[in-house]
């Protein structure tokens, strides 16, 4: 294998640090096989300072045209074929062309880089940070290192945060008034509400909230919605009487939540609902969804 | 048929199975439910529990079976407090466990969860009780399945029990007030109940039964939290009157279920103390009226009553309090408007609400005999127009609602005080009614009751009517039972007996007033009755005859002589011959005694002419001569003229009798007419001999007679019996009855007794045997009549 890796493989490894590596917070994602990772997390306007090493591999030398790190933005559309949108894209040459020996380490700084976007990893989309350093070679292929971070940014609480109040039924049927106090939630936000049994002449079973996420990517005719539930929470078991109210509170911390993301360079969009639903004895489904804003709080 | 039975037996059999498998699961879930806890894994334990609970979702076991589940699961649950609490010893907050709980998506799991840990988190007093309890009943509004919610909000009593900031735990003042600790458990209770009375209206109506049987089942835990509310501390009168109880009732009325109404009235009264039942005695029987028309509100009546009256009898300083608070106006005013307010309540309960009342009267106010007395009055509105109560049950009620006064007062006459008594006695059916008179007449006898007054008489008889005539709707003579009917008529006639006034002019008002009754009875009747009232009425004249207080006063022998005159006069027109004779010479003799012989002479003629005119059977004859032989021998009142007269009509009538051993015995009877004893009496020896004479031939016609019919002499028995009655005159010392003359017979009998023809009987023989011994004795006696008899000479037979 030895020789192997001798013969076809790089003829060195370039590790990327951050320099606050230690303190650094990290954010644990998901990735696509199911397994989590530990990345380090970034906001919007920090800089991102480390150091590049490369280390050929014993008895080989590393002839090249020059040393580069980018830092990336870039948007993965999955069914436009793992196309790349890059909306940001930084560069700092590391090295004028040359030859390298030995170990060599290059310090770097982004400072205070602009991200906007949060980093996302999606049904149909990815939104991905990335550090990507390039050693150029004349006639070989380049040799290339990725480094992913994640970016957060936190919002501001809104100033005006409404709540949401409506009254939805089947006429002769089901009348419900239904209140969250609240249409704009941070992650850790709790939902606090109430249902109001105006009318009921079905046999319901039991109500439950979901969460909804609906990912939009594309534009125009080719836009791709996804929807997916990622919270079912039962909040009523058996048949309500008129004039009962059923409270409603819930935790959302425990889901895998996003901000809203309401148009990221006019490629996607995130958008989060409440689903009231309720299940009569023959398992149909009375529902009425409303969009909830979510945003990252400090 | 079968397949009813068939099903039950497969529902039971799908019970075990089901709670079997849900046992299982609960075993199961909660073994790794237990790893988890001695790994002090946070996250496994409050997911495997979570899993543990979910078995208490489901809705296929009957409210029996769910309960067991449930009390699995509450032993798992204690463990997993156990575990909150050493996980916040671990550093864990108790705010952090409250909050992870509530992340489990299921409903019911995470109310449970959620429960358990604020039994740990109120316990830290890391928030107020009184907020975290407030918490919990709101949030378990989620839960609106009836059993399961039912189940669910009783463990929350359960883990709230020791932890509400009443006065004096531990909890109150940070925690909160008493008054958070009602107003959680009020609030729980209202849920419960609501889910309680859902159940009913849920389901297909063939089940009903069944879901009422299941809802029995359940309504203790329901009424549990009344308990809880009558053990705080804080819960004083005040507080009771002011909110608990007003809180409490709205809920009872406006539930408007039949089943929660009862059960929760009936636990209002047992639980809470009885000198709160008596301040807020307004506010409970206001209540009443606004229950289901189909709640069973006079057994809560009567609960509360009972309950109030044992109260009283508890101590002597509690009466005052309930007479202060006006306990029985309250009381028969809430009666009324219960009724009012239920008008299809049938009879049976409206007339058992009255008697739960008259029972409280009684216990309370035994003085107040107007309370009783309005009682059944009011009882006798709600009967007005209702003709005769025709249902069995209800007439039932009514016999208690007499009875009780009865029993009370042990006392007729204070019964007859009340005026509506009869009124009510008056809707009984005929039999009852019956019954009802028995009953009071027992009660007269029993406690020897006497009734003094002729008022009294009146409404006692008004009572005793059925007993006393024939009212419109008895059945006829021939429908009733003639022993049955006998006993009654005794009992009337014992009950005479206890009609008594000292004072002789009430007395004789008494006895009028008890024949004027009597009079409306009927033949039937008056054979039972006016003899007692007849030998009541001769007593009285017995009780004058000492002192006679003159024509002027209202009651005289005369006129009670002209009453029993009267009397007797009816009873012979019964018609009831015998007996009116006897009574006749019973009254004759009265008359006697007292001196008035015309009146005595008028009995004596009327006694003569029903013997003449009624008296018909023979042997009836014989018996009423002797009687009148009797009576006469003993009137002495009488003049010669009159008592010629009627010794004549007697010896007249005697010797024509019509079978000679009755003539002769008759006749020899006859002689003591002539012969009395005492001063200035009729001494006549010559008829006394004439009259012996007479029998003696009787007697030899009769022996004859027999000696024809039979081919021989019948027994010498008359014989021997007119040589007795020759003894006994010649002992007398009349001139007239000679020794020889007793020689004479002696000599006869004894040849008779040695003639062939003669029947032999041992009786007569050993009769004349020891009449010769008798003067065999008396000639060795050696006093002045051993002398006179010395003459006589006694053969020994051979």
């Amino acid at each position: 294998m030895n020789f192997l890796l001798g013969a076809f493989g790089p003829s060195c490894t370039i590790s990327v640090d951050f320099s606050d590596a230690d303190t650094r917070k990290q954010a644990n994602i998901k990735k696509e096989n199911g397994q989590s990772a530990l990345v380090p997390l970034f906001h919007g306007q920090e800089s991102v300072v480390g150091e590049v090493r490369i280390d050929p591999i014993p008895g080989k030398r590393v002839e090249h045209q020059g040393v580069k790190i980018e830092l990336l933005g870039q948007i993965e559309l999955y069914f436009d074929r793992g196309s790349f949108y890059d909306f940001t894209s930084l560069v700092r040459e590391l090295d004028v062309p040359g030859v390298i020996h030995e170990r060599k380490t290059y310090p770097f700084e982004f400072s205070t880089v602009e991200m906007q976007y949060e980093s996302y990893n999606g049904v149909n989309v990815r939104l991905r940070y990335v550090l990507k350093v390039t050693i150029t070679r004349n006639y070989a292929t380049n040799i290339v290192e990725y480094k992913d971070f994640w970016v957060r940014n936190y919002q501001p609480h809104p100033e005006i945060n409404n709540s949401i109040k409506m009254e939805v039924g089947i006429e002769d049927c089901l009348h419900i008034e239904f209140e969250y106090s609240k249409s704009k939630y941070h992650l850790k936000d709790v939902v606090i509400g109430k249902i109001y049994f105006l009318l009921v002449r079905i046999k319901i079973k039991h109500m439950e909230l979901e969460i909804r996420r609906r990912e939009s990517t594309g534009s125009g005719p080719n836009t791709y919605n996804e929807s997916e539930t990622l919270a079912k929470y039962e909040i009523m078991d058996g048949a309500p009487v008129r004039g009962e109210s059923i409270p409603i509170r819930l935790f959302l911390s425990p889901y895998d939540l996003t901000p809203t993301y309401r148009n990221i360079n006019n490629k996607f969009s995130v958008k989060y609902y409440l689903n009231l639903v309720l299940v009569d004895e023959e398992d149909r489904r009375y529902f009425k969804q409303q969009e909830i804003t979510l945003y990252r709080a400090e | 048929m079968q397949a009813p039975v068939q099903d039950a037996i497969t529902v039971a059999e799908e019970q075990e199975k089901w709670l079997a498998d849900a046992m299982a699961l609960v075993q199961h879930h909660a073994f790794f439910m237990h790893r988890a806890l001695d790994a002090n894994n946070l996250r496994d334990a409050l997911k495997f529990s979570a899993q543990m609970l979910s078995e208490l979702r489901t809705s296929k076991l009957s409210p029996q079976k769910y309960y067991e589940l449930y009390m699995r699961t509450f032993d798992e649950l204690r463990k997993l407090e156990i575990f909150f609490k050493d996980e916040t010893k671990r550093g864990r907050t108790n705010a952090d466990l409250y909050e992870l709980v509530q992340h489990a998506g299921n409903i019911l799991p995470r109310l449970y969860l959620l429960c358990t840990v604020a039994s740990v988190y109120i316990k830290s007093k890391e928030a107020p009780a009184k907020d975290i309890l407030k918490d919990l009943v709101e949030m378990s509004r989620g839960v609106q399945h009836p059993v399961r919610g039912l189940f669910l909000r009783s463990y929350l009593s359960q883990i709230s029990r020791d932890k509400l900031p009443d006065i004096g735990s531990e909890y109150e003042g940070e925690g909160g007030t008493v008054m958070d600790a009602v107003e959680f458990v009020l609030q729980n209770f209202t849920e419960m109940n609501k889910l309680w009375v859902r159940m009913q209206h849920q389901g297909p109506a063939r089940e009903k039964e069944r879901r009422e049987k299941e809802r029995r089942e359940l309504r203790d835990l329901v009424g549990k939290n009344l308990h809880v509310l009558s053990q705080l501390e804080g819960v004083d009168l005040d507080m009771y009157k002011d909110v608990v109880l007003p809180r409490v009732l709205e809920q009872v009325v406006n539930c408007k279920d039949e089943i929660a109404q009862y059960y929760l009235m009936d636990c209002i009264i047992q639980v809470f103390p009885d000198d709160y039942h008596l301040q807020t005695l307004e506010t409970l029987l206001g209540a009443c009226p606004q229950l289901q028309p189909t709640v069973d509100v006079k057994t809560v009546m009567s609960q509360l009553m009972e309950r109030l009256s044992n109260y009283a009898a508890s101590s002597s300083e509690v009466l005052p309090d309930l007479l202060h608070v006006e306990a029985f106006a309250k009381l028969s005013s809430a009666v009324v408007k219960v009724i009012e307010a239920q008008p299809d309540m049938p009879l049976v309960g409206a007339v058992s609400l009255h008697v739960a009342l008259l029972t409280f009267t009684l216990r309370v106010h035994v003085d107040r005999l107007d309370y009783v007395d309005q009682v059944l009055g009011a009882c006798v509105k709600k009967l007005e127009g209702k003709g005769k109560v025709k249902d069995s049950k209800a007439t039932k009620q009514i016999v208690a609602l007499l009875s009780a006064p009865l029993e009370k007062y042990n006392d007729v006459v204070t019964v007859l005080r009340l005026t509506n008594y009869s009124k009510v006695m008056e809707h009984l059916d005929y039999e009852t009614n019956k019954v009802m008179a028995v009953v009071i007449i027992q009660s007269i006898m029993k406690n020897n009751t006497s009734i003094s007054s002729s008022e009294k008489v009146d409404a006692l008889f008004e009572l005793l009517k059925e007993l006393i005539k024939d009212s419109e709707g008895a059945p006829s003579m021939d429908e009733i039972d003639e022993d049955d009917f006998m006993e009654e008529q005794n009992l009337v006639a014992r009950l005479v007996h206890m009609l008594v006034n000292k004072d002789h002019e009430e007395m004789f008002k008494i006895l009028t007033t008890a024949r004027k009754h009597f009079g409306q009875g009927g033949p039937k009747r008056l054979k039972f009755t006016l003899p007692p009232l007849i030998f009541a009425a001769l007593k009285l004249v017995r009780c004058l005859q000492g002192h006679d207080a003159g024509d002027e006063a209202l009651v005289s022998p005369k006129k009670i002589f002209q009453f029993l005159h009267q009397t007797v006069e009816a009873l012979s027109t019964v018609p009831a011959p015998e007996l009116a004779l006897r009574l006749y010479l019973q009254c004759a003799e009265a008359a006697s005694d007292c001196s008035l012989e015309p009146v005595a002479y008028e009995f004596f003629t009327q006694a003569f002419l029903l013997y003449e005119e009624e008296i018909a059977d023979s042997r009836a004859q014989v018996t009423a001569m002797q009687l009148i032989i009797g009576t006469l021998q003993r009137t002495y009142v009488f003049g010669v003229e009159n008592r010629d007269t009627l010794t004549h009509k007697a010896t007249g009538y005697s010797a024509k009798l019509l079978k000679k051993p009755d003539q002769c015995r008759a006749v020899y009877a006859c002689s003591h007419l002539f012969w009395l004893e005492e001063d200035g009496g009729t001494q006549d020896g010559e008829r006394v001999l004439l009259c012996l004479k007479r029998a003696l031939r009787i007697a030899n016609a009769a022996q004859q007679m027999s000696s024809v019919t039979r081919g021989s002499s019948g027994p010498l028995t008359l014989f021997v019996e007119i040589l007795n009655k020759y003894l006994y005159y010649f002992e007398k010392g009349i001139p007239q009855v000679t020794s020889n003359l007793i020689q004479g017979l002696l000599e006869l009998i004894g040849t008779e007794l040695q003639s062939e023809n003669t029947a032999q009987d041992r009786a007569v023989d050993a009769f004349f045997a020891s009449t010769r011994r008798y003067i065999q004795f008396q000639k060795q006696k050696g006093d002045d009549l051993a002398e006179r008899y010395s003459s006589i000479q006694v053969v020994s037979p051979p």
